[in-house]
């Protein structure tokens, strides 16, 4: 079913910083469950930060899924779609994937459908490892995004075009 | 009644720093700071964990120059593990990590000139804060933008191949590198498809050093004078003079181009070298001890190097380096904005070192690692992006880390940036009551010439807006303003 996708999902944070890891611990749980599933056409990618050469990563994908840790006030995660922003604030070395989305549209005239999975994360020390309640969320975000994946066209129709 | 306007954070610089400016009841600028909320904690975090583990940990520092922590830490390890003090190494190691570091220098100095320099110029420092942005430049200049993703692409990829990921690489080890390259990576890097490929990278280069050139020819009384100010300057350089972002001495000239650093070995840099704390704020003030506080601190970073070293050892960044060198009659460049100019020029180096390196065959054979007599106590130095950058450590006969001293360069660069903004607020604020968006970015560009990354200190999580606070000299708000 899934060959005929190309679909993206990167999560980014840093590892180090305890719970900024969240999105790069989805990726190491989700690439392991696809590859089990032996599931085709879905690519992971993880870093630090997102960053402007990330536009050309996105642009021929059918579904683009971003990964971060939240220090917002949420349950415990959130799935949201992804709008172009021209918001300029951001550091000079790491980027909104509103921003992401926006350079692709005017470098590349493409907006791939693109989601942004926020999970709740609560420390942030020079050190490994999630937190408890981090990991919870973990936990129930992975769910939903293996429900997701099964049927990812539903995330694609349910994208709205701006 | 005297004033302080605060500016803070300041945007598109990393992590989080203020800028307050005081004025005086006859609308005079009396001081001027910038001050840092910088997070000391790392250097005592790295204590009691065993040595070999440092090089991956201080990635932790920052997830914005990963690699010239990871380097300059592994060469002060490589001195622990006893395979010596940077040119000690199997010639796969030394290349290896010399690739590394030149596509991280690459990646780095492109992205900051279209993601941070190119909408200044094209849309003016007064220019609409709506479009004066890389999303700007998109929408007007799409092939210059194109050009900036994918210089920063290929720097990334480099990385990848020699780091061996992108999240807290593992390839520079205590006495070397733990991989060769492949024949299929270096084929990419050489004649990969168009755009990605060597000769691309350093024609675009070319072309980024002439936009920056040809806006200067346009533009010479706000390039020349915007934030100039006579300093020392400090970097490596290689033991022959010639600029080597990688491994050499150290060596400081004055505004007028005297040596007051002679080639020193860095292993002994605390002879030389000394850091003052002051109450305002968290970042140190390093000077040449030699020198004093008031008269011995120094620039780091791209315009410093070029004031520093002889020649460039690759034809074109020597080329153009003759050219920056005879716009200021082969005395010092102290003006700031000249910073722009060095930093393309070391772009284009960094291009042609890396072709260099992709043609050397010891990349792809030869020994990983050499180790020596163990030693308890190294220095590793590298000249980052941003500027030279210093990691100490000493460790136990149980291998355990008991001492770590980490200069970075923004730290370096802590006066340099004060005396910019200083600069900046009498030439655009003196007589001033009310804070305009051409006032505030004033401050900015000043200070985003030196590309100051905070991050090494503060998380990088937050959001940085801008802030804007006027002050009578009693610390009473009597204007604010945000963005």
């Amino acid at each position: 079913m899934h060959q005929d996708y190309n679909i993206l999902i990167y999560g980014y944070g840093n590892p180090g910083r305890q719970d900024d890891g969240l999105g790069n611990a989805m990726i190491e749980k989700l690439e392991s469950w696809v590859k089990s599933q032996k599931m085709k056409g879905i690519h992971f990618d993880s870093n630090y930060q997102l960053n402007i050469e990330d536009a050309a990563e996105i642009a021929k994908r059918d579904l683009v899924i971003f990964v971060d840790a939240s220090t917002e006030d949420i349950d415990d995660f959130i799935l949201t779609q992804v709008n172009a922003s021209t918001d300029v604030a951001f550091t000079s070395h790491a980027a909104s994937p509103g921003y992401i989305v926006g350079l692709c549209k005017d470098i590349y005239k493409t907006i791939p459908p693109t989601w942004l999975l926020h999970i709740r994360g609560y420390e942030w020390e020079f050190k490994e490892g999630l937190s408890t309640k981090a990991k919870q969320n973990l936990e129930d975000a992975y769910e939903l995004m293996k429900e997701k994946l099964e049927n990812p066209q539903e995330l694609i129709d349910a994208f709205e075009p701006f | 009644m005297e004033q302080k306007i605060t500016i803070e954070p300041v945007t598109r610089v990393e992590g989080h720093g203020k800028v307050t400016i005081h004025i005086d009841d006859e609308g005079q600028i009396s001081q001027s700071r910038l001050h840092i909320v910088e997070f000391r904690g790392f250097e005592r975090f790295v204590q009691g964990r065993p040595y070999w583990e440092a090089p991956v940990l201080v990635q932790r520092l920052c997830g914005i120059c990963p690699v010239s922590h990871h380097l300059a830490a592994a060469k002060a390890l490589d001195v622990i593990v006893g395979a010596g003090t940077g040119d000690g190494l199997t010639p796969t190691g030394e290349k290896m990590r010399r690739l590394m570091h030149y596509g991280q220098t690459f990646q780095s100095h492109a992205l900051h000139f279209f993601h941070l320099v190119s909408p200044d110029l094209l849309f003016g420092v007064d220019g609409d804060p709506a479009i004066r942005n890389i999303i700007g430049v998109a929408k007007k200049y799409p092939d210059l933008a194109v050009q900036g993703v994918m210089m920063r692409k290929y720097g990334q990829e480099i990385i990848k191949a020699t780091a061996g990921k992108k999240i807290h690489g593992t390839g520079a080890i205590p006495g070397g590198i733990n991989k060769h390259l492949t024949q299929e990576e270096k084929d990419s890097f050489l004649n990969g498809a168009d755009p990605l490929n060597i000769d691309k990278m350093i024609a675009w280069s070319i072309d980024a050093v002439n936009f920056l050139k040809d806006y200067h020819k346009k533009n010479k009384e706000f390039i020349d004078g915007f934030a100039a100010f006579p300093s020392n300057h400090l970097s490596l350089v290689r033991k022959d003079g010639a600029l080597d972002l990688y491994h050499g001495v150290l060596r400081a000239v004055d505004a007028d181009g005297k040596k007051i650093l002679h080639d020193v070995d860095y292993q002994d840099y605390l002879e030389y070298i000394n850091e003052e704390v002051r109450d305002w704020s968290y970042m140190k003030f390093p000077f040449l001890t030699e020198y004093g506080k008031k008269d011995g601190w120094y620039r780091v970073g791209p315009l410093a190097r070029l004031n520093t070293c002889d020649f460039i050892p690759t034809p074109l960044a020597q080329k153009e380096f003759e050219e920056f060198k005879a716009y200021t009659k082969g005395k010092p460049n102290n003006m700031s904005m000249h910073m722009h100019w060095a930093r393309l020029i070391e772009l284009l180096h960094s291009a042609e070192m890396i072709k260099d390196l992709l043609n050397d065959p010891d990349l792809m054979s030869g020994d990983l690692v050499i180790k020596g007599e163990k030693k308890n106590e190294g220095v590793g130095l590298i000249e980052a992006p941003r500027g030279t950058l210093f990691h100490h450590y000493r460790i136990n006969e149980h291998d355990q880390i008991t001492m770590a001293n980490l200069i970075v360069s923004t730290t370096n660069n802590n006066q340099p940036m004060n005396e910019a903004v200083n600069h900046v607020a009498k030439e655009v604020m003196t007589g001033q009551k009310k804070i305009t968006e051409g006032m505030m970015n004033a401050v900015e560009v000043a200070i985003r010439a030196y590309d100051p990354c905070l991050s090494c200190a503060t998380h990088a999580l937050g959001q940085m807006p801008l802030e804007l606070i006027l002050v009578d000299k009693n610390n009473q708000v009597i204007d604010r303003k945000r963005k």
